[in-house]
């Protein structure tokens, strides 16, 4: 019999993660301070950067773009009950995808090039994840070591691709031929001057509606029904007569096609051609997103955006903070994803103490 | 009987001149919200068998652990032998002569019953002076309470019933006087419960103190000398037993009459509705569990499966329903031979008309971290909507319309199901499962860790199935449950079918024979193949007054 009480449910999912990112914070300034620099002034530089001017905001949503479509693919196989570590690979194997039909289409107007690009992000990064996923399903292979090593994979095949493929005649750097700004993916300043020179782009509005879909797909459908029973009770489906193979299967196949959309948005939209590891770290972020958000889609879109600031404050503030380096910034992330992530159950048993109700005499069960 | 009774009374007058053995004055105990005992006050006469009875979740474990150390009481005092004390663990509660047998052995499968008696009461570095101590002192006890086992036996190759004497033995070993037993008989096959009682009568005699801890009122009348009763945290009553009656004991347990027999009319078999042929399972490990398994389930009856736990009752059920592969055999639901192979058999089943109640409902037949209504369509979650999407508004009223009929408490379809009762996690599961209207209907424990007034509704929901003209496989470890739901039983021992019986006529003794895997030997006038399939004879024209088992034919030559 256990003795625990749950917490009440918002301080669960809203108390709980605030406290630990201040937590976050308190120590990040202790370093702060360390280097001879006043924390106040850097959370303000921090927060500045990130919300205070047009640009800086549409940086920030930028990243946060690339952090909502990693963290709906962690977080769309955890609900089915699988740890996918993999949209880093994921997102770079669909790297590939987007630039091929975006070359292939090269010249044609957006309207008709970026849905495109987002089915071939989508396949790319499907088939990718499928592997493991079959792997897993099939085989016995364990889906965490098997997407890890998926991401090794796709870094050296990848590699091989851009430079000895892709890579046009006459050109130094590793990176593919560019796709013409008529045919990337559109910036938001396009539409709303607010952005201005800032690299969001409509991957972000497709973002928010991944967002909503995921929720809807995994809460209001007959395949989301069956892939939380999964992710539950591995037992209760074969009960139920859910194929857990085909789901595993099926599964990681979208968590893939999430990741793959890193690739609409960078390969896409930003670089507008594909360069050597463009996803630089986004879908390893994207496993602290999806485990700050719990999975839910509405926590990988606040924890996505936290991130997403986190990234862009970061960068203001090694900028104009003398004695802070890029490395202090990587440091304080790490903090972040250390206290919500690996840490997050830290300050559980001093809030349970603080809202234990006193027990209640109508009521006696229990033996 | 009569005679039984006034020794008792004997006893209990006897010890009434002694100081209690245990004695607790005020007892509660609370877990965050829940109460789980209730200012209780308990008098255990030294040299006695003392029964305590109630419902899962009255608090009986509670109670026993605060006495072996487990839990501290938030207040009251414990005497033992007149003396207060206060028990601060298990060690201690032992150095006060109180030991315990668990429900589940605490044993080390690869020590042998000597190692595993001496584990934890070493008396110096080098373990040879404990073990010829403990071997001069287990012979002791052997001879004293007839508890004999080899003392050089590994533990993984002892029956369940000598593993529990190594238990009771190391309690012994320990200097225990009172002695504790938790659920001693569920894992028991009806000849060793037997020899357990000797062995409680023995060691009560000798001047033990024994406190069993049961939900089988049948045991409580055969075997002690008082019995209180525990409801809802509370004590409710201590009784003498041979001033009691098992009617009156169910009644003060869950707080209203109950019915005990299960009232249910002659069968009336129809057509065969799940037919089995050959089934062989194995187990993860490439073991056969199901060994040629042959059987046929009509419409309108109950075919019950007797067994002692772990003879392949379990891969049995898994195999007809789906949740595990069919090595060789055939499944035939409806007239309709399934194919359970692949992880999507159950799917199959199901659309065949095959309805499962799993045994173990936590585990397999519920997503405990999922809600009511959710619950309530696990393995039919296809059949609500068209398209992709979930029709939960149609999910939600139905199941609502199931608590309903099945006074599933409480009432709430938005709940999560771990926050149900046992009972009521199971009336979900049948409520899932029967009001689908499925030709056949696999029940497996339907009533393990259910309280007493919820077996009552479930069994007769399970007997207006039958009569509704539904086919029935009963699967149970409790032999009274089978006995009383089935109109033919079947006796699984080692994976094979070993005999069929008339639960109208069967004798228990031959039955725990039967189970215990003792073929009584002589061949009756079947031959193999009948023998094999016990569906050629109907059980109405079958009007057998003793068992038959079935005839190895090794063992006929």
């Amino acid at each position: 019999m256990s003795a625990r009480v749950p917490l009440p449910r918002w301080v669960d999912v809203a108390l709980l993660p605030v406290l630990n990112v201040m937590l976050a914070f308190l120590i990040g300034g202790i370093v702060v301070m360390l280097v001879g620099q006043n924390p106040l002034d850097a959370v303000g530089i921090m927060i500045y950067g990130a919300f205070g001017y047009g640009s800086g905001f549409g940086y920030t949503l930028y990243y946060t773009t690339d952090f909502i479509f990693a963290g709906l693919a962690v977080s769309l196989a955890y609900q089915a009950g699988l740890f996918n570590i993999g949209p880093e690979g994921q997102a770079y194997v669909a790297g590939l995808g987007v630039i091929l039909v975006a070359l292939a289409l090269n010249g044609l107007p957006w309207l008709v090039t970026v849905p495109a690009m987002i089915v071939a992000g989508g396949l790319f990064g499907a088939a990718w994840a499928f592997i493991p996923g079959y792997l897993q399903a099939k085989r016995g292979s364990h889906i965490v070591i098997t997407t890890i090593l998926f991401n090794f994979i796709a870094v050296s095949m990848m590699g091989y691709i851009i430079s000895k493929h892709l890579k046009p005649d006459g050109v130094n750097s590793d990176e593919s031929a560019p796709i013409d700004a008529i045919s990337r993916v559109p910036q938001l300043n396009v539409f709303w001057d607010l952005f201005k020179h800032s690299p969001v782009n409509i991957s972000f509005i497709l973002a928010l509606l991944a967002l909503v879909g995921v929720y809807w797909l995994v809460w209001r459908t007959k395949f989301g029904f069956a892939m939380r029973v999964l992710g539950q009770n591995p037992t209760a489906a074969r009960y139920a007569g859910i194929s857990n193979s085909r789901m595993i299967m099926i599964t990681m196949a979208l968590a893939g096609a999430m990741a793959g959309m890193v690739a609409v948005n960078n390969v896409g939209g930003v670089q507008g051609r594909l360069i050597l590891n463009f996803v630089s770290g986004a879908g390893f972020v994207g496993v602290a997103v999806a485990f700050m958000g719990k999975g839910h889609p509405f926590g990988v879109a606040l924890s996505a955006l936290l991130f997403g600031a986190l990234y862009q404050g970061g960068q203001e503030l090694a900028f104009s903070m003398p004695g802070i380096t890029r490395e202090m910034i990587v440091t304080i992330q790490a903090l972040v994803i250390l206290f919500t992530g690996a840490m997050g159950d830290m300050l559980r048993p001093p809030l349970e103490r603080v809202f234990f109700k006193p027990p209640d005499n109508s009521s006696a069960e229990g033996g | 009987m009569a005679k039984d009774a006034s020794s008792s009374t004997q006893r209990l007058e006897t010890a009434a001149a002694l100081p209690p053995a245990i004695k607790l004055v005020g007892i509660n105990k609370s877990f965050g919200p829940v109460r789980a005992n209730r200012d209780i006050h308990l008098s255990v006469q030294r040299g006695t068998v003392h029964g305590i009875v109630g419902e899962n979740g009255a608090g009986k474990s509670t109670l026993m652990s605060i006495l072996y150390g487990f839990y501290t009481a938030d207040s009251g005092t414990i005497h033992v032998s007149g003396k207060p004390v206060s028990i601060t663990d298990s060690r201690h509660a032992l150095a006060l002569g109180i030991g315990m047998v668990h429900q589940h052995f605490m044993l080390v499968d690869n020590f042998t019953v000597i190692e595993n008696v001496v584990l934890g009461a070493e008396d110096s570095a080098l373990l040879g002076p404990t073990l010829s101590k403990a071997r001069d002192q287990l012979k002791q006890l052997a001879k004293d309470y007839g508890l004999e086992v080899d003392p050089d036996a590994l533990i993984e190759d002892l029956s369940v019933g000598q593993q529990q004497r190594v238990e009771i033995l190391k309690a012994l070993y320990r200097g225990a006087d009172i002695l504790i037993l938790d659920e001693p008989t569920g894992v028991l096959t009806p000849a060793e419960a037997d020899h357990l009682f000797r062995i409680l009568k023995t060691l009560r005699d000798e001047g033990k103190t024994i406190i069993l801890i049961t939900h089988k009122l049948r045991e409580i009348m055969a075997i002690t000398d008082e019995v209180s009763v525990m409801r809802q945290g509370t004590m409710v009553k201590t009784l003498e037993t041979a001033q009691t009656s098992p009617g009156e004991l169910a009644e003060l347990m869950v707080g209203r009459r109950v019915l005990l027999e299960v009232e249910k009319g002659p069968a009336s078999p129809g057509d065969v509705l799940l037919k089995v042929k050959d089934l062989v399972v194995t187990d993860d490990f490439g073991i056969a569990r199901v060994k040629n398994v042959s059987f046929q389930v009509r419409a309108g009856e109950i075919v019950g499966i007797a067994g002692v736990a772990g003879n392949g009752q379990s891969e049995l059920l898994e195999a007809i329903s789906g949740m595990r592969d069919q090595t060789l055999g055939s499944v035939e639901v409806n007239g309709q031979a399934i194919s359970a192979f692949g992880d999507d058999g159950a799917a199959r089943l199901r659309d065949a008309g095959l309805a499962h109640v799993p045994e173990d409902r936590l585990r397999e037949g519920l997503v405990t971290t999922l809600l009511e209504w959710e619950n309530s369509i696990l393995g039919y979650h296809n059949s609500y909507g068209s398209g992709l999407g979930l029709d939960i508004a149609k999910a939600k009223s139905e199941a609502a319309e199931r608590i309903e009929k099945f006074d599933i408490r409480p009432a709430n379809t938005a709940l999560k199901t771990a926050n149900f009762s046992g009972g009521n996690q199971q009336k979900i599961v049948l409520a899932r499962e029967m009001e689908r209207n499925p030709d056949v209907l696999i029940v497996g424990q339907p009533t393990r860790g259910v309280d007493i007034g919820a077996i009552e509704f479930i069994h007769k929901q399970i007997i207006a199935m039958r009569d509704a003209g539904k086919a029935i496989l009963l699967v149970s470890v409790e032999l009274d449950e089978i006995r009383s739901l089935s109109d033919r039983i079947l006796v699984l021992f080692d994976g094979e079918i070993v005999g069929e019986a008339d639960p109208a006529t069967a004798d228990e003794g031959a039955l725990g024979l039967l189970m215990a895997g003792v073929h009584e030997g002589g061949a009756s006038g079947e031959s193999e193949t009948e023998a094999r399939l016990p569906e050629h004879v109907t059980p109405i024209e079958k009007t057998l007054t003793e068992m038959s088992p079935r005839v190895d034919k090794d063992e006929s030559q």
